[in-house]
């Protein structure tokens, strides 16, 4: 098994704010990121398909249709948009890391057709970021 | 709070990534002086030399849905402060670190010194640590069960 991995970058907004705890309590759990107006970030994701090469193509699957997914799914989903009022996917759920991973998790699966998917990174910051993947599959370093 | 994602199939894990900068000199009481020479290189010069070490830490456990985090960040950057920054950040690693009095402060050696501290953190589950001490070198524990691949003996090393 190959494993292959495409990176794209999309900037967005957000805030950490749930309505059934007090302002008290949303400000001590959130910190900063309770700051009612929102704040942004330019988010890094990559995407690990596992499938062995095509021996007639030499490939794992079709970047280009990766690269249309990735566009359809993510970009034009959360890509200078807010995450909190304008991708419903992230209704009712605190738009963290972990959060919007499963979400593109769950959005990407189904789409791809060639190999499968094995890994979702999500970085907010350098320093900061979200993986996922299936239960025992032990993460991108190990296949 | 709902969430459409198929919970129990799927692991998430959240990784954050930290910064400090240590020396060291990798020099064993074990061996001879030329044998340090020769097994350490530039690395046994006698004064020591630093680097500025990254230091990743992977831990999961469920997102709790009131807050969407599978740990408070405040509390984990507490933590690896309290634990590990503090104890290495500007220091000498072979003088100020009492576990490397003995032991040789390679970058595998402080993966599982930092594992070992983090192990006990109270709000998930620790997964694996990764430093960087360069750009180009990096390192990984994820505890004894990472360490159970057959590894071969220097005996069958020495055949090949």
């Amino acid at each position: 098994m190959v494993l292959i991995t495409r990176r794209i970058e999309f900037s967005a907004s957000h805030v950490y704010h749930n309505a059934q705890l007090s302002a008290e309590e949303n400000r001590r759990i959130f910190g900063k990121c309770n700051n009612p107006h929102g704040h942004g970030h330019n988010y890094t994701l990559e995407v690990t398909v596992a499938g062995e090469p095509d021996p007639v193509t030499g490939m794992v699957l079709d970047l280009k249709e990766l690269k249309e997914v990735l566009e359809r799914e993510v970009m034009q989903r959360m890509d200078h948009r807010h995450l909190n009022h304008e991708v419903p996917e992230l209704a009712g759920q605190i738009p963290t890391c972990e959060n919007i991973a499963r979400v593109i998790w769950n959005l990407l699966q189904p789409k791809i057709r060639q190999g499968a998917l094995h890994h979702v990174r999500l970085y907010e910051s350098p320093d900061l970021f979200a993986d996922c993947f299936r239960n025992g599959a032990a993460g991108r370093g190990n296949i | 709070m709902g969430s459409t994602a198929n919970a129990e199939e799927l692991k998430i894990e959240l990784g954050r990534r930290y910064h400090f900068s240590a020396s060291h000199r990798l020099h064993s009481a074990h061996l001879s002086e030329e044998e340090n020479c020769r097994v350490f290189g530039k690395c046994n010069n006698p004064f020591g030399h630093g680097h500025n070490y990254v230091l990743e830490v992977s831990v999961s456990g469920r997102v709790d849905p009131a807050t969407g985090m599978i740990a408070n960040l405040s509390d984990l950057d507490a933590f690896v402060e309290r634990t590990v920054l503090q104890v290495f950040d500007h220091k000498s690693l072979n003088e100020d670190v009492a576990a490397f009095r003995e032991k040789v402060p390679t970058t595998e050696n402080l993966c599982i010194d930092i594992y070992e501290r983090l192990k006990s953190f109270p709000h998930a589950k620790l997964e694996r640590v990764r430093i960087e001490e360069t750009r180009n070198n990096s390192f990984e524990y994820a505890g004894e069960e990472f360490a159970q691949v057959p590894v071969a003996s220097a005996a069958e090393k020495e055949q090949r």
